[in-house]
């Protein structure tokens, strides 16, 4: 079990004040941004479904292009491992490490290895994994977890990088300089020299991708900070591990996508730099190409006619950026890598609604809709969280709530129960005139800081009878 | 999703006033009958010949949203049994239209009732919030109403996402006599309320809350508008709470509000 | 064929027995190119043939847009290339700059003695690269929607991490290798299925917003980016 459901979490969260200043600046300005570059082309409601109809068909017949990838990344010199979990993937990579004769790796920033957890994998096998990302990096040194989906150190803030900076670079490499100011731009430049040292001796390179295109068998990795580009180009052998939903069909896919992507993502017109690369290259890059093809869940989500939908997600975050809930929890409250929206329909797929934390994900939304909206590859996150709001409660039957929600339905089914229901709620509200109901009996959630309103002293179906005579 | 225009046959001439039916919607029934009061002295107002068929009850969405949404199919056939044949029915609701316009014909489909479904499909398009009807179906946004005092609105979720209502009700707002209406800040973000949200996540569903209560003070209004009694009553029973002197009225009791008969 | 390989298209077929339509752009031949599915109208490229410069408006937006980045554009005339090369690298205080092996001699006519000139053959060992100040290269594709550069390491731009370590690139874009947006781009980058190139796509200097969403440029990748756009 170990992570607390979301209503507890979002508690404590939302006593951070410094998280709650952070997460409001930084949501509201990506907001922005992206607002003003997707408002630059006229046919982004087109992209959309380009978008979707790639990922859809993608999904629609995986095996095939999966079997296709894997074909021509053979071809290309690559060597293709096919994981069914975590450990299996996690097994595979440290014995590939193994076999560089090397005890440490480079890694660009991955979703899909921290769902795996494969750092503390390799951290086993006695292989320090060097996050390379600088939110990662900061992350990682301040011995904590990624709290957004591309900025993971937003709930930090300068002074407490920099203190994490000199406390802890000193104890696995270069020290930051002494005189390290809170400057972002000083922050930068001592984790872009620390970093060096590590990108110019190591020996593997780790990494994940944000395409797979079956029909040439290249990979992508859409980044901002050129770590990316150290880890896929310095290192000997490269490894990257690859969800089997990150398939393209085609080549010709990456068009709606690289405007899709960086748009919804960073609101840039496009990232700093994408690579991509397919297999190996003569002279060029790494000659020891491995892709790890992950399930991990996955084909459970695919299974669903309607959940499958999740699978379209290319992990821009834009639907964080937007969800209010989000913006006022954070990402940890999420207890999982995949926060904020995307997150609350995902986990409970991926792993199941047994947990705390994962049957309470589908109910940590208002429905309000915006994550839908900006959804570039169009999630429909609300149909979403309903359904699995479905879920768990078809799995929490005989409960409190179902009960009440029978009972609710059994009054709600027939007008008269309805109107003899509302004839109770008048007699409270003829006992209570004016005066404001400040709290109720079990409504103390309610209650707590809201004023509940005073029932009328006539429901309007006894008030039309009345006063137009029908019955 | 469909939109008023295209999937309704041309409004019926307002001389001849089409035939309405009042969806009350089960909240406003028992909680807010003033609004209801206002949504018919409305539509009156403006030609409509408005029934309020006694059978109907709910349309089913709290349930749907809580993960009953099995349970509440009995509710969708009754919807349709009751309100077969009208020309169009109306609701002072954008969340429980919302819930008629996209959820009804998934609960058909979930409980495997095509016949149902059918019927969700002929229904659904003909339910329309108050201010699509006015604008839409009625083709007017000066409703003839009067209201001199200092007005924000709060445009809430499910009508500006789901029902797509864009910026009808400020157009209707914006011809109201004597109106001083005020542009909220940060107006499309949710207040919050989200149905069982407020019971299940209370913490944030009222950060979220008086986070928005605190635009709605900003603007110094007076009166702070919505066109659902749900979210109206969560952010003003803050407001309330919190003594701040913002009266909260449905949009549809500033519509019927008039010179001669002044809220 | 692993069990795991078998056990996941087996799950695969399981999770999507739903599915009757055929798939549109699969299994094509083994190093061969599919045209995979047709991208809707208005995505797909209107690409004007490589080789035909476009029109001003497109050179125009693609300089803004990548100026935007805050790199720096200069507009040039073939004929004075090679001394705004040297004034560019002179700019930055550049005393070693790596050029690739297939560039164009021309290039270089006008960099005198300094700044030195290195080359990269045999290739240089990454702690080698990482002491020279700047990169002067080719490139494959400049796009105008994004202001990007796209690189496909042929051998006018070097191997990858020519472009990567020294912290100063200065890159050579062609008015005819211009192009409208991004499918136009993707669709004249297709790897050859006989010779797969690795590409880069360049937009303005590495950059990051980690630290509370301020914008800071250059971490990994170089920090500065000069674009000459040079037209015949």
């Amino acid at each position: 079990m170990g992570m607390p459901a979301f209503p507890e979490a979002a508690e404590e969260a939302l006593g951070k004040t410094q998280q709650r200043h952070n997460l409001h600046h930084a949501t509201h300005t990506i907001r922005a941004k992206r607002a003003g570059v997707v408002g630059e082309l006229d046919d982004w409601q087109a992209l959309r479904t380009a978008g979707a109809d790639a990922k859809d068909e993608a999904l629609a017949h995986l095996a095939d292009y999966l079997e296709q990838l894997e074909e021509n990344l053979t071809a290309n010199g690559a060597t293709v491992h096919w994981a069914r979990d975590a450990e299996e993937a996690n097994r595979i990579v440290t014995a590939l490490v193994k076999a560089k004769e090397t005890d440490e790796v480079v890694k660009v920033k991955s979703m899909t290895t921290q769902e795996i957890e494969l750092n503390e994998a390799l951290r086993e096998a006695g292989i320090d994994a060097w996050e390379t990302d600088l939110a990662e990096l900061i992350v990682q040194l301040g011995g904590d977890l990624p709290s957004h989906i591309l900025v993971p150190a937003i709930h930090r803030n300068r002074s407490e990088i920099r203190e994490i900076f000199l406390r802890e670079m000193g104890q696995v490499g270069r020290a930051a300089p002494e005189d390290l100011t809170d400057d972002p731009a000083r922050l930068a430049e001592a984790a872009r020299l620390h970093l060096r040292e590590k990108f110019l001796r190591a020996k593997v390179g780790i990494s994940g991708a944000n395409f797979a295109i079956a029909d040439t068998g290249s990979l992508v990795v859409v980044e901002s900070e050129g770590n990316g580009r150290m880890c896929l180009t310095l290192p000997e052998t490269l490894i990257s591990v690859v969800g089997i939903e990150k398939v393209l069909p085609s080549w010709d896919d990456l068009a709606p996508m690289l405007q899709l992507l960086p748009r919804s993502s960073t609101g840039e017109r496009m990232n700093p730099y994408t690579s991509t690369w397919t297999g190996t290259h003569d002279g060029d890059g790494p000659q020891e190409v491995h892709v790890v093809l992950l399930d991990n869940g996955r084909t459970h989500v695919l299974g669903d006619s309607i959940g499958r939908q999740a699978l379209r997600c290319i992990r821009c975050s834009a639907c964080l950026n937007v969800c209010p809930v989000y913006e006022r929890t954070g990402g940890h409250a999420y207890g999982s890598v995949y926060p904020g929206p995307i997150g609350a329909v995902l986990n409970p797929q991926l792993r199941g609604t047994a947990s705390e934390v994962d049957k309470s994900l589908p109910y940590a939304s208002t429905l309000c809709g915006a994550c839908y909206e900006v959804c570039p590859v169009k999630i429909n996150i609300p149909e979403l969280l309903v359904k699995l709001r479905g879920a768990v409660a078809d799995q929490e039957r005989p409960s409190a709530e179902s009960a009440a929600m029978a009972a609710a339905g059994w009054v709600l089914s027939d007008p008269r129960r309805l109107g003899a229901a509302q004839k109770a709620a008048n007699s409270v509200g003829r006992l209570l005139g004016d005066r404001t109901i400040r709290t109720v009996p079990g409504m103390g959630a309610w209650t707590s800081a809201r004023d509940v309103p005073t029932p009328p002293t006539e429901s309007f179906r006894q008030w039309w009878a009345r006063e137009r005579g029908t019955q | 999703m469909s939109t008023a225009a295209e999937t309704t046959a041309t409004p019926a001439p307002r001389a001849a006033g089409p035939k309405v039916a009042l969806f009350a919607t089960c909240f406003n029934d028992t909680m807010w009958p003033e609004t209801l009061k206002a949504t018919v002295r409305l539509l009156e107002r403006l030609g409509c010949e408005v029934e309020f068929p006694m059978e109907q009850t709910c349309c089913g969405q709290m349930q749907t949203n809580t993960g009953y949404g099995k349970d509440a199919a009995p509710l969708v056939r009754r919807f349709v049994d009751v309100f077969d044949g009208y020309d169009a029915v109306v609701a002072p609701s954008g969340s429980c239209v919302g819930s008629v316009r996209e959820q009804h014909a998934t609960i058909a489909r979930e409980v495997g009732d095509d016949a149902l479904l059918d019927r969700v499909e002929e229904t659904a398009p003909r339910t329309y919030e108050l201010s699509e009807f006015l604008v839409d179906m009625l083709g007017v946004t000066d409703v003839g109403a009067y209201f001199p005092h200092r007005v924000t609105y709060h445009p809430t979720c499910h009508s500006l996402r789901m029902l797509h209502v864009g910026d009808k009700p400020l157009s209707l707002l914006r011809a109201v006599k004597g109106i001083d209406l005020v542009e909220l800040p940060g107006a499309e973000e949710c207040c919050g309320f989200g149905g069982t949200f407020a019971m299940k996540n209370a913490d944030v569903s009222i950060a979220m809350g008086a986070d928005k209560a605190r635009q709605i003070t900003s603007t110094d209004a007076e009166v702070v508008v919505m066109s659902d009694n749900s979210c109206l009553a969560h952010v003003g029973g803050l407001l309330s709470r919190h003594r701040s002197g913002v009266r909260r009225l449905h949009l549809a009791e500033i519509l019927a509000s008039t010179e001669e008969e002044q809220l | 064929m692993s069990s795991a390989k078998q056990e996941i298209l087996d799950r695969i077929r399981g999770a999507t027995a739903d599915i009757t339509t055929e798939a549109k752009g699969v299994p094509a031949p083994t190093g061969t190119a599919s045209p995979g599915a047709t991208p809707p109208e208005g995505i797909g490229p209107e690409t004007t043939p490589p080789g035909t410069a476009p029109e001003a408006a497109i050179l125009d937006r693609f300089a803004e847009a990548v100026a935007d980045y805050e790199a720096r554009v200069l507009r040039v005339h073939e004929s004075n290339l090679p001394d705004t090369i040297a004034q560019v690298l002179r700019d930055v205080d550049c005393r070693s700059v790596i050029v690739p092996d297939g560039i164009d001699a021309e290039w270089t006519g006008s960099l005198g003695t300094a700044p030195e000139v290195v080359r990269d053959t045999p290739s240089l060992a990454a702690a080698d690269l990482d002491r020279v100040d700047a990169v002067l290269t080719a490139s494959a594709v400049g796009i105008a929607a994004t202001g990007t550069i796209v690189l496909d390491h042929r051998a006018d731009q070097g191997r990858r991490a020519l472009t990567l370590v020294p912290d100063t690139h200065v890159c050579v874009v062609r008015t005819d290798q211009v192009v409208a947006d991004v499918p136009d781009a993707v669709s004249r980058l297709r790897p050859d299925p006989r010779d797969a190139r690795p590409l880069t796509w360049i937009s303005g200097p590495s950059a990051t917003s980690d630290i509370e969403l301020e914008r800071v440029e250059g971490v990994h990748g170089p920090r500065t980016l000069v674009v000459l756009l040079v037209s015949a």
